[in-house]
Order: structure tokens, then sequence, then C-alpha cells
């Protein structure tokens, strides 16, 4: 019976689109079958490569018509399951949408499609001195549309802001199958702001066929302070006193021992290994401005008890040093079989608690934890090291996991600060929102989307789900191997 | 300090239970702005108080009848700011009336809007439930942003209760340089700058004379001074107070105002009447009496919008929407405020 109803959608979808743009088959089809988190797997009925928003429209209108769930895809990159497939819908790839279509120098903005990636934006708009802001680590690989998607933030976004703050207007085809213009070039637009809705919608609300990016000028000089403590809350406290003094730097990240360790391992990027935790503080400006700001951060970061304050010699020494952050996620992938990642966003003031909560269930659970955050912006990245293999790991990973976002709620944060809901944190957004909250957002997705198509059963859990949820106790299924980073 | 949230609640209730529209008030300071106010004045002025304010976490919370004149007093006693610079258009302006109408100052185009500096709310709903969105944190990416949909919205989707902000320290240093150029040559200036690596914070063209706004570390400014050229303004900031406050001379008179926001290189605009370009070149203010669909036609044709600011037609203050965009924004108003209670016709009529 499925396969039948399979065949007959094949054959519609290939009315509009070309035949290699209609991808059918066991095969063909498991490239598609997940995100960055490959725990959650799934085939869809079909997935679709349309080349224009022409086409994204007519599948989205096809489907509207036959009721059939549309999942929309950019990189595949993220990592909470955002972009996983429904076995009985289309998987909607926007990845041949690849064109920039115009950089206006003078204007200083960017009319890409979808599937441009981040850093590919950044890249063209360089000839002119330009650049894009937001800079998830993922940037090699991921697209604009899921930025948008995921509202994507990055080392920078403290200074810079999150995609949010760097989107100028959006076209997006509404689960009707109609073309929006969300925005405008100018700075506001008249009505309800829906150009900051779509933003880290998670593909439920509409599916973004172009987006129109603000580009800043590339600051004249950037560099690096690297800084160590010989205690995790010293480096969190430093935080806070540079906050304090006035500085925003343009990022500002903290690793800690493990994560420190396993970076220099990796990639040599020249870290103090002793050193419990270290900060990582840029600083971008004009060359005398970003002199000035040293030698004030490094009176800081020793007035805040840092053992050892490096300013990079070089800018060979520079990269060095963001290279060893970077590259932190695969680095620390290399000391356990598997690994969890986590996103929780908590207040500053609250790092040394949360840090310690985190270090007291690593303990409990004896899992290893490797912390890597943004710090600036108290976006946690804790990893938790498994053995998939061994009994009971994964259960107590993903135990382990739940209690850190529990706990990031609990002191006033987030359970997710850049990586989305998606399928992962589900359960928690019961946690962090009551019945009436979750009403609200079902009532404004309806209002995009009555029939529910795009991207159902994630993101946004059914309150009847939380009451189950609540009284039931933990029915989280499996985390497994995780690839990307944050 | 009052906190007088369950007071709103069972106003709101009330207000559903008999079907009676309510017109939300903060301070009073912007009635004139956007639709005529209709139903029965409900204000949250007497809700009041700063929440939580710490500095190292550039994060403020307040009810949102503070007045903004507290909340920038204390900001400023800690070498803070809401760097959106609001105007406040009368002494009582209040955060939930400043977050409601989404109006932003010169520093608007440099350091973001309003909706970029709303972090979470609380709020009531049309449903007279206490709802609680985003938070104190700068990332938060859980649920849909409901709190940025708030900013701008004129309280036609809910009660605000509560709003957290990010803040930004204030700059060292600031000056303001002024030169003489013609309106094109100083809107292409503007633009050329902005794509430089320059710590520009406002700029603005009066018809006469360009204005620039530099901010950051001494060393900065100063370096910036010598590459821009112009005469340091003696009382700078006082300028731009009276452009965001519309003291300017610019804004004096009995014609009508209007505010058309466009793409920030877009060149003069060929309308009769009196035009001030501020933003980089994103905000042009006009004072005239020329036909509404005249105004909204040359906005439109560059890509941009008209607002009919102060004296118009209240009935049409903004520009109208398509008609696909129209419908959704009404299935949204009814996804939050099913009866419609709230501040009908404020934003768009409701018919």
């Amino acid at each position: 019976m499925k396969e039948r109803a399979r065949r007959k959608l094949i054959q519609a979808l290939r009315a509009f689109l070309p035949e290699e743009a209609v991808i059918a088959g066991e095969e063909a089809l498991r490239p598609f079958e997940c995100d960055g988190l490959p725990a959650y797997r799934e085939l869809p009925l079909v997935a679709v490569l349309p080349e224009d928003a022409g086409q994204v429209q007519q599948v989205v209108r096809f489907c509207h018509e036959h009721g059939i769930p549309v999942v929309a895809r950019g990189a595949a990159t993220g990592l909470s399951g955002g972009a996983l497939p429904l076995a009985d819908g289309v998987l909607l790839g926007l990845s041949r949408l690849d064109r920039i279509l115009e950089i206006d120098p003078l204007a200083r903005t960017a009319r890409v499609q979808p599937g441009v990636r981040n850093l590919a934006v950044s890249e063209a708009a360089a000839p002119h001195g330009l650049y894009y802001a937001p800079d998830p680590s993922s940037q090699i690989a991921c697209t604009i549309g899921g930025n948008v998607a995921e509202n994507s933030g990055g080392v920078h976004c403290l200074k810079y802001g999150l995609t949010v703050n760097n989107v100028l207007e959006l076209k997006v085809v509404t689960a009707e199958g109609e073309l929006l213009t969300l925005g405008s070039a100018a700075l506001d637009s008249p009505g309800y702001d829906l150009l900051a809705l779509m933003n880290g919608s998670e593909g439920m609300l509409g599916i973004v066929v172009e987006a129109l990016v603000r580009l800043l000028p590339r600051p004249e000089r950037q560099q690096v302070v690297l800084a160590a403590f010989d205690e995790v809350e010293k480096a969190a406290d430093a935080v806070g006193a540079i906050i304090a003094a006035g500085i925003v730097p343009a990022g500002l990240e903290m690793m800690d021992n493990l994560a420190i360790r396993a970076a220099e391992d990796f990639v040599r990027a020249g870290y103090p290994v002793e050193a419990a935790a270290i900060l990582l503080c840029e600083l971008d400006g004009t060359n005398e401005e970003v002199s000035e700001q040293v030698r004030r951060i490094n009176d800081l970061l020793r007035g805040a008890g840092a053992t050892e304050v490096r300013t990079a010699r070089d800018e060979a020494e520079r990269l060095r040093f963001w290279q060893g952050r970077k590259a932190a996620f695969p680095a620390v992938g290399r000391l356990a079989p598997d690994y969890y990642c986590m996103d929780g966003t908590v207040p500053r003031r609250a790092l040394g608690e949360v840090l310690r909560g985190i270090a007291e269930r690593s303990r409990f659970y004896e899992l290893p934890v490797a912390n890597v955050f943004h710090a600036g912006d108290g976006n946690l990245h804790p990893l938790i090291l498994y053995d998939a293999n061994k009994p009971g790991e994964l259960a107590r990973a993903e135990a382990f996991g739940a209690e850190i976002l529990e706990l990031s709620v609990k002191v006033g944060g987030t359970i997710t600060g850049e990586h989305g809901v998606g399928r992962e944190k589900i359960h928690q957004m019961c946690v962090q929102f009551g019945p009436a909250e979750l009403e609200q957002f079902h009532a404004l997705k309806a209002a995009f989307d009555p029939e529910g198509l795009l991207n159902p059963g994630k993101a946004i859990p059914q309150p009847r789900h939380c009451a189950e949820y609540r009284t039931l106790g933990d029915t989280r299924t499996p985390p497994g191997e995780r690839a990307g980073n944050g | 300090m009052a906190d007088r949230a369950d007071e709103l609640q069972q106003a709101v209730r009330r207000a559903l239970a008999q079907g009676r529209p309510l017109a939300l008030t903060g301070g009073g300071s912007k009635g004139f702005y956007g639709g005529e106010p209709v139903g029965e004045p409900l204000s949250v002025s007497g809700h009041t108080g700063v929440v939580n304010y710490e500095p190292r976490e550039l994060v403020l919370t307040a009810r949102a009848g503070t007045p903004l004149e507290e909340i920038e007093s204390l900001l400023a006693g800690e070498g803070q700011m809401l760097a959106f610079e609001p105007p406040r258009f009368g002494a009582g302006a209040t955060l939930g009336g400043t977050v409601a109408c989404g109006l932003s100052g010169p520093r608007r185009p440099w350091s973001g809007a309003v909706r970029d500096f709303v972090l979470g709310v609380r709020m009531i709903n049309g449903r007279g439930e206490r709802l609680r969105f985003g938070g104190e944190v700068m990332k938060n990416v859980a649920g849909y942003d409901v709190s940025r949909l708030m900013c701008g919205a004129l309280g036609t989707l809910g009660l605000l209760l509560e709003v957290s902000l990010k803040v930004l320290p204030r700059p060292e240093a600031e000056v303001t340089l002024v030169q003489e150029r013609g309106e094109e040559e100083a809107i292409e200036l503007m633009n050329r700058w902005s794509g430089e690596p320059l710590p520009l914070s406002a700029a603005c063209h009066d018809g006469l004379h360009l204005h620039v706004r530099l901010s950051g570390s001494p060393t900065a400014v100063a370096a910036a001074r010598r590459r821009l050229g112009g005469d340091p303004m003696e009382d700078g900031e006082r300028f731009w107070e009276s452009l965001r406050e519309q003291r300017h001379p610019f804004f004096q008179g009995n014609k009508p105002l209007w505010r058309l926001s466009v793409p920030a290189a877009t060149p003069p605009l060929a309308l009769p009447g009196r035009q001030l370009v501020d933003w980089g070149g994103a905000q042009r203010w006009l004072v005239s009496d020329v036909p509404v669909e005249e105004i909204r036609h040359q906005a439109a044709a560059v890509g941009g919008s008209a607002t009919s600011f102060r004296g118009g037609d209240r009935g049409h203050a903004f520009h109208p929407l398509p008609a696909p965009l129209k419908r959704l924004q009404r299935r949204i108003k009814r996804a939050f405020d099913p009866r419609g209670i709230f501040n009908p016709g404020r934003l768009y009529p409701e018919s």
C-alpha cells in the first residue's frame, strides 16, 4: 500500500521537477536519513532537490493539497535532529539553491539563496572589505537557510549578534505554498516583526528560499589573549570582570582541562596543559584601540587570578589559538568512542555554580565531561564522554545530559542557546515551558501552518506529551554518536 | 516599585468575560502614534520596578510600567546604556510602551533596534493567561521568539508585564562632527563610511549639514575624526537628543510628519515638503501635505515603506500590507488574542 502511494507521489512530483531532482529508493535516500545528530535516523518517503523558488513552491503546494508533511533541509549540520526526515513525508533539500545573487558594497548587503554556505558569503564579500558576522563553527558547511532556521550564533555573537540580528529580508514559502517577503532592504518594515519570528523557528513556520543579509566592515586588526587559570571558577569570574570593565570582546571562549589537553594533543595549539581552564579573548578594532584593550585585558585577567596571560605574537599564533578551540569537539571526540554535546545557556553569574554541578554529576554518573563554551554569553557545550557499546553508559549519558539542561533552566537559563530543540530536546521543553506557553506556541504555528505540515513533531511538544513526560519520567531515545561541533 | 500583575490579569479577564476591548496604555507619551486608541483604558504604568539588574550580566529586567527615565539613569550610574536610544516623547514614557511601539533612536543602524535587545518578556495574552518567553540570557532558541514579536506590535498581541533587555557599556569617548554637504553627497558619504571600520554611531543630514557621531575608545574616535574631517560640535549630545525627541526645529509646524524607512543608499527622494535624513540614510523624515498615495508610492518604489507619524490619517497610519501578509498577520493576532480585546485598530484597521 505504502509502496503504491510512494510510486504515485514520485510520478506526481516528476510532473514539475526534473527527473534527477526526485530521489527515491532506499539506497538513494540513505544519505538523507539524518542530520548532524545521527542517533536519530529515518528514511523519508521521497527526497526532492528543487532548483529554484518556483519549484519549492510547487512541491509545497502539492504536499499541502495532499496532506503530506514536508521537512526542509540545508546542509544537515544541525545537532538536534531538526532536519530528521519523516517516514510519511517529503524531505525538501535546498542544496541546489546555492547562488549568491548579489553583493552590494555600498548598501553592505548580500542577497543569497538558502543553500549558500555561511562562509561563502564572507568570502564573496571579502574583496569589498566586508564580511557576514555570524560564524557558527560549522560555517564551512552550514547554509544560510539553515542558519535562519536555527538562529545560529558563533564565537562572535556577544559583540555582533546572532543570525536574527544580521538578516534584513527573507523570502519564505508558506505551508500553503505562498511566497511571502518578510522584512526588506530597509531597517524595518510595517506590521508584526515576522522576520524576527522566522529566525530560530526550525522550519516549522515557512521555508526560506532567499535571504538578504547585512555585511559588516572587516575590523582593521584582531588580536587574541590567552589566559590560564588554576581553578575553573576563577576563569568564570574573570569573564564577569572583563564585562564589568566595559569591554565587550569580539569573542570570549573558555575550555576546561580535559578539553585543553584533548585540543593540545590534536592540533598543538600551544595551550598550557596544566591549567584548570583557559580563556581565549578576542579583541578587534583599530590598531591603536586593540593595543590599548590588550593592555587593559592583561591587567584585568591578572587581577582575576590568571596564572599566565599570553598575547598571540603574530597572526599565525592567533590562528593557532583559535584552531585549538575550533578543533575542540573533534579533539574531545578522540578521547572516547562516543560523546554527547549539550547546549544550555546560563546567566554568566551562574557559570561557576553550573560548572560545579556538572562536575558533581560527572562523578555521580562516572562519565567524564569536557567543557568547551562561549563564556561571553554563557552558552555551555559540555561534552559527555561515553561508550555506547558498554551496557548502561548510553542511558547514563542521557540522564546526565538531561540533568545539565534542567540545571540550566533552574539557574535562569535555557535548554538550548544555539543548536535548537529539534527532536532531541523536545522533552526538556516541558521543563522550560508550562502548558499555557506551549499552547500559545501551537496557536502561533497554526496561524502559519493550520494543517501542521511543516516539520511536524519537532521543537514544540504537545502539552499532553509533557504531562506524560512529567509523570512517567524519562523516555528519551538514544543520543548515540555525534559529529560536527558548535 | 509595585507588582500589579494580578490586578492587570483580573482586569484582562473581566474585559474578556464582558467582551469589552481594552486600550492598553503606559505613560501616555506615545498615544499619538498609530491608530486612535479604542476601548476602555487599562494603564500598566502602576506596574513598576526594576526586577533584576546586574551590570556584569549586561541584562536588565524591569516591569513594563517602569519609567524609561528611571531605567536609563540607573544604567548610566553603572556606565551602561540602552543602545537602541529609544525616543521618550514625554516624561512618562515606560519600558512597556517603548517595546510595544518599537521605536529606536539615532544609534539604530549600528547598534540595532529595540527588537535586537529584547531577550525575554512576561505577558498576558488574550485568553487572560500569564506567559513567559525568552529569558535573561543572550542566546536562547527554545521555542518561537515571541519576545521579539511583541516589539512594535503596539500591544495588539498582549499586555506586556515585564521585559528583559540586553544593555551595553557606554562608549568611553564620543564626538559629533559637522560638515556642509549636499543631501545626495551626504547620503553617499554616510553609506561609504558605514562600509569602513569606523566607530560610527549616528549619521544624519538636516538639509544643509552632515552630522556624524563617533563613539568608542578615545584612540579609535581620534583616528576616525582625522579620517572624516568636519568640525566638532560643542553640544553634540544635545543635537542627537533633539533629533531623537523630535524637538529639533525640523519637526516644528502643523503639517503632517511622515517617517519613511528605506534602503540606506537610496538617493534623495523627490517629494515636495521638507526632508531630514537620519540613520545613515535609512530613515527619512518628511514634513509634507502631499497626498498619502504619492508618499506611499514613492517609498514602495525604492523598496521601503511610509508611516504617517504625526498629524495624519490615524486610521491608516501604517503602510498597507500585501494581501497574503495581511491574512497571516490577522491569523497571528487571533492566535494571541482570539476575542480581539487588545488595542483594536491600533496597528491596522480590524476589517
